[in-house]
């Protein structure tokens, strides 16, 4: 499908929230590292709004804390400590965050605050026990050059990670707390990108950026939020975009949301539709009811939206009707869903039940009703809420945070987020950052990721695939310090960095033993032919496991070592006067075997081509 | 306006002040947003601006044009007031409110949390609370609780014996935590009380949205409506947002520089445990509501002082005490109650001079008996008091009281070796250790 992007007015920006591979967390010694094994304690926490620094209580505050929600946190003994559960303040701001953040603004040519204040944004969705998350805003006005034009980088932040939401059955909504306070950097585009495709190589690039300093790797390290508007709708905020390659079609069915949206507020109109703001008890309708939720629900309510009929059974997205986005309104005040009168007789509701409710609330053919069973309050609760995204339908598309599901279509979260939000956090104080540090920061850049490829693939003539691993392992530094040190053959220095070293760590062997010295070491035995590139993996993994002993030693007691040119020659003149006889009958075609036996005989101790070398000699002598 | 020289003149040159709406401009950036207040132990040469997006950024004014765009208020903080109108079915319940983290707000002139609310704003913060009483409330002072003083117990007793007399049913005291445990001490010996005197605070400031405030106001609340009429301290029971303890006044202490649930009760197991404002759980007996008539004696002599033994400590320390007059020391000896034993002439001389010395332990926990060791016995041969379980916090304030009532030593002792309000128990317990 293809639209005209620019004719609908289609506007985009990029909200990317990549962690930092920092020691500790940005306001606390404890690990940046997540947990997968069973937590230690539990912690119970509600959460209140409170006004922020100009006097109003924030709307999208206000709105989760209706929902009353109270907190699981789940926490370790020495994993997590008293900040991370609220129970303490937090500590100073981690320099080494700081830097990497500056690192990222300066390539991307940003103008770095002169004082950086660390301030609290009101979260109360459960993710911070503290009710807000740290974050502050460390430099502006930056660009990024891209094929398709130069892109804006509006902002860059640093700030805490939020906890991570695990599964639980319980009532409480559960948290584990080692993701909280890792530290976040934050880079905002303008809304300046105006097709899908452009978004997605921007979003690439930020990416090259990112991984060209002290990042992470892997699942759930990167997240990216996308802003996205056509001229007539609004701006809605898509949350968690994990894969690239999905994001010209979230683009695609975003607007294709925002286009319907539109065209039910047009219907809404030229019917002179209405919502009526009253929540009726409907549960004598139900009462001999075939539904088992309704039968067993402690009561039935509905609403009536006059003139809504078939609107709220319009397919919004593929799979998503306008009945879906009232849904998860509703869902924000603990309902597992509703009903409409345009998808029933369903659910063990019959069409006799349909009629004698559409006759109960007097209603026409044009109108539609919405019904939930649940306890009295919390279906008053979810009904207000239907009413109030129903009432906003004659607006047309509503500024929104929206989360992104697997197939590209979005979810209501929330309201959008408003500036209120934030005020400053007292606990730490104001850090000044100066120009002499800047500089520092300026001269000592890394290469962008692309860069740095395309160079060692130059300089050391490696291949595409060892130098893209290279890259990727974040490896390429170390491989540099290597050949800097030993004049050795780059392919097999390359090769165990990019591959061996995981293989072995894979296995369960401490490679942090493995420091830059021994590898030089070791590349060193290579280049005097002490020991042959067969014998890097065993010597690898003996030096990881005895971390104490040096490398040479370990090779001798491991017996990698190759022997002298002269013990090989004697060996190899061995078996060809043995084989004299295979010489005499088969001349030079009694290479090959003879290349088996000796390297058989040989395995690891010497190198394949000064065998090849002697064992060719010695025929040449017998014949 | 707190900027200061160099800023301050800045923005006096340009016309501006905090709450304008403002553009900055440097040679490669500008910013536009609105001038907030700077803490004054700040360094100056810096401006802080909030931007459209809510964050603050610090702007060196260092070749810096400043420009007004729009000239606006100066941020306030404050709610709208709050309709509070009585139900007669509900019981009256006072607050007063001290200050403290329990009723602070961020203050934009230190940058820091500081106390600024009033007992209203209380409400206004917190209006569950309205669902389950009547409220008369009253900002009695604002202090950050390290700056109370013993004159600040006698007007705080005072005031809420006027409470009391006025009809009140139930007293909650909003205080800053640190203190909070002496506090509380100096009210339950300054007044014998017919209804309960809950003394309550936070250790996360009720500007955020995770504060304890909340519940443990609540709960407090609970108390004060509740049967037991001592004076009691109400916090977290435990790190949920969930169960509240009810301390005896004069047995409890704050025990850890951070957590919600750093009030502990001490040679003792709280009164009882709280829950949505109703008590799920008791432990000890109390003065029941209406058992006693209300007395307030707030008499006390403020020349007391609390001095720590250590393995260093000289006789200089104690004379100089008894050179400046004080009336009456607490010691916070070792172990059992022990000083060293080169302070024993110094504390020969105190009690010569009629000075009361009471021994606590800086053990905190367990009751003080100066028979077992020699010097012990030196001790004792001097004159020293024992303190016997009460906290070296509970005996300085018990002292100071005691000393108000009566010039005689003997007096003196005879008040400290008899339990006033629950500050002594005759027997020990293995419960009553690391509660």
């Amino acid at each position: 499908m293809s639209r005209d992007w620019k004719e609908l007015g289609l506007k985009m920006g990029l909200e990317v929230h990549q962690q930092l591979d920092t020691e500790s967390k940005l306001f606390c010694p404890c690990p940046t590292e997540l947990r997968d094994d069973n937590f230690d304690s539990e912690i119970k926490r509600i959460l209140r709004p409170t006004q922020s620094e100009l006097g109003q209580i924030d709307r999208a505050a206000y709105q989760e804390s209706m929902q009353k929600q109270r907190f699981n946190y789940e926490s370790y003994n020495y994993h997590t400590c008293l900040v991370e559960t609220d129970d303490e303040p937090p500590h100073a701001l981690n320099k080494e965050a700081l830097d990497i953040s500056l690192t990222l603004a300066t390539l991307l040519n940003m103008q770095v605050v002169d004082e950086f204040h660390t301030m609290r944004k009101q979260v109360i969705d459960g993710s911070n026990t503290s009710g807000f998350q740290r974050t502050g805003l460390l430099a502006t006005d930056g660009y990024l050059d891209t094929p398709y034009g130069r892109v804006k980088i509006e902002t860059l932040g640093l700030e805490e990670d939020a906890a991570r939401r695990v599964d639980s059955d319980g009532p409480f909504t559960e948290f584990r707390l080692d993701r909280l306070g890792i530290p976040l950097a934050e880079i905002t585009t303008d809304p300046s990108v105006h097709n899908p495709e452009a978004v997605q190589h921007v979003a690439y690039m930020i990416g090259q950026v990112l991984r060209s300093t002290k990042v992470k790797r892997g699942l759930g390290t990167i997240r990216q939020d996308l802003n996205i508007s056509i001229a007539k709708g609004a701006r809605v905020e898509i949350k968690g975009v994990q894969d690239l390659d999905l994001m010209p079609e979230i683009v695609e069915r975003e607007v294709t949301r925002q286009l319907k949206l539109l065209e039910i507020k047009e219907q809404l109109e030229k019917r002179d539709a209405e919502v009526i703001d009253k929540i009726f008890d409907v549960d004598d309708v139900f009462e001999n009811t075939e539904s088992k939720i309704l039968a067993h629900a402690k009561s039935v309510k509905a609403i009536v939206l006059k003139g809504f009929d078939e609107l709220i059974g319009l397919e919004v997205q593929p799979g998503r009707r306008f009945g879906t986005e009232l849904s998860s309104y509703a869902k924000k005040r603990g309902v597992h869903g509703i009903f409409h009168t345009d998808e029933l007789p369903a659910y063990g509701i019959s069409q006799e039940e349909v009629d004698k409710l559409k006759e109960f609330l007097s209603v026409g053919p044009e109108d539609a009703i919405i019904i939930v069973a649940e306890k009295p309050d919390v279906a008053t609760s979810a009904l207000e809420e239907v009413i109030r995204r129903s009432q906003m339908a004659f607006d047309g598309v509503i500024e929104e945070t929206r989360k992104c599901l697997e197939d590209g279509n979005t979810e209501y979260m929330r309201p959008l987020a408003t500036a209120n939000r934030m005020y400053l956090e007292t606990d730490i104080p104001l850090f000044q950052i100066s120009k002499d540090h800047l500089n520092d920061i300026a001269s000592n850049l890394p290469e962008l990721p692309d860069e740095k490829k395309a160079r060692i693939i130059e300089e050391y003539s490696l291949s595409e695939d060892l130098a893209n691993q290279l890259v990727r392992t974040q490896e390429a530094d170390t491989f540099e310090s290597i050949i800097k040190k030993v004049d050795v053959d780059s392919t097999p220095v390359a090769s165990v960095l990019a591959y061996d070293l995981k293989e072995i760590k894979r296995d369960n062997h401490n490679i942090n033993n493995i420091t830059l010295n021994k590898l030089v070491s070791m590349f060193q035995l290579l280049k005097d032919n002490k020991i042959s590139k067969d014998a890097l993996n065993k010597l690898l993994i003996a030096i990881s496991d005895e971390p104490n002993k040096d490398v040479e030693t370990l090779a001798q007691e491991n017996n990698l070592t190759l022997l002298s040119e002269d013990e090989v020659h004697k060996i190899i003149e061995d078996i060809c006067e043995k084989n004299s006889n295979m010489i005499n009958e088969r001349q030079m075609g009694a290479m090959g075997p003879l290349m088996g036996m000796s390297m058989k005989q040989l395995k690891g101790k010497a190198d394949g081509s000064i065998v090849n070398k002697f064992v060719s000699e010695e025929i040449q002598k017998r014949i | 306006m707190t900027y200061k020289e160099l800023t301050g003149k800045f923005l006096e040159d340009a016309g501006v002040s905090i709450g304008d709406t403002v553009s900055l401009v440097k040679e490669d950036v500008s910013y536009e947003g609105i001038i907030l207040d700077r803490s004054n132990d700040a360094e100056d040469g810096f401006l802080v601006i909030k931007l459209d997006s809510g964050y603050n950024v610090g702007i060196n004014i260092e070749n810096a044009n400043i420009s007004l765009i729009e000239k606006g208020d100066k941020p306030k903080i404050g709610y709208d007031d709050v309709e509070i109108e009585k139900d007669s079915d509900k019981m009256n319940i006072s607050i007063i409110s001290t200050g403290g983290t329990v009723s602070s707000i961020i203050d934009y002139k230190t940058g820091a949390v500081h106390p600024a609310f009033t007992a209203g704003d209380l409400l206004r913060a917190n209006p569950e609370l309205l669902d389950i009483a009547n409220y008369d409330v009253k900002a009695l002072y604002n202090i950050l609780s390290e700056n109370m003083r013993p004159e600040y117990w006698v007007e705080a007793a005072k005031s809420i014996a006027d409470d009391i007399n006025n009809g009140c049913d139930g007293v909650v005291v909003a205080h800053g935590t640190d203190t909070m445990h002496y506090t509380s001490a100096a009210l339950s010996f300054m007044i014998e009380t017919p209804v309960p005197i809950v003394v309550t605070g936070a250790q996360r400031s009720s500007d955020r949205p995770s504060t304890d405030a909340f519940i443990n106001l609540y709960n407090s609340v609970g108390a004060a409506k509740s049967d037991i009429a001592d004076v009691t301290v109400c916090m977290h029971d435990n790190l949920d947002d969930k169960i509240c303890s009810l301390h005896k006044g004069t047995k409890v202490r704050k025990m850890h520089t951070s957590r919600r649930d750093t009030f502990r009760s001490i040679d003792s197991e709280p009164i009882a445990q709280l829950k949505h404002g109703e008590i799920i759980s008791t432990n000890l007996s109390y003065h029941k509501r209406g058992s006693r008539d209300l007395k307030l004696n707030t008499s006390i002599e403020e020349k007391t002082a609390l001095v720590k033994s250590f393995p260093g400590i000289t006789s200089e320390l104690i004379d100089y005490h008894i050179d400046k007059g004080f009336k009456g020391i607490v010691l916070e000896g070792t172990g059992l109650g022990h000083v060293p034993n080169n302070l024993i002439p110094s504390l020969e001389r105190a009690n010569e001079e009629g000075i009361a010395v009471v021994m606590t332990s800086q053990c905190i926990y367990g009751t003080v008996n100066m028979n077992v060791y020699s010097t012990g016995r030196e001790l004792i041969g001097a004159n020293v008091i024992s303190g016997a379980d009460m906290t070296p916090e509970t005996a300085y304030v018990k002292l100071s009281w005691a000393l108000g009532q009566s010039d005689s030593l003997d007096e003196v002792e005879n008040i400290m070796t008899t339990n006033i309000a629950g500050e002594l128990n005759n027997s020990s317990s293995v419960k009553y250790f690391l509660n």
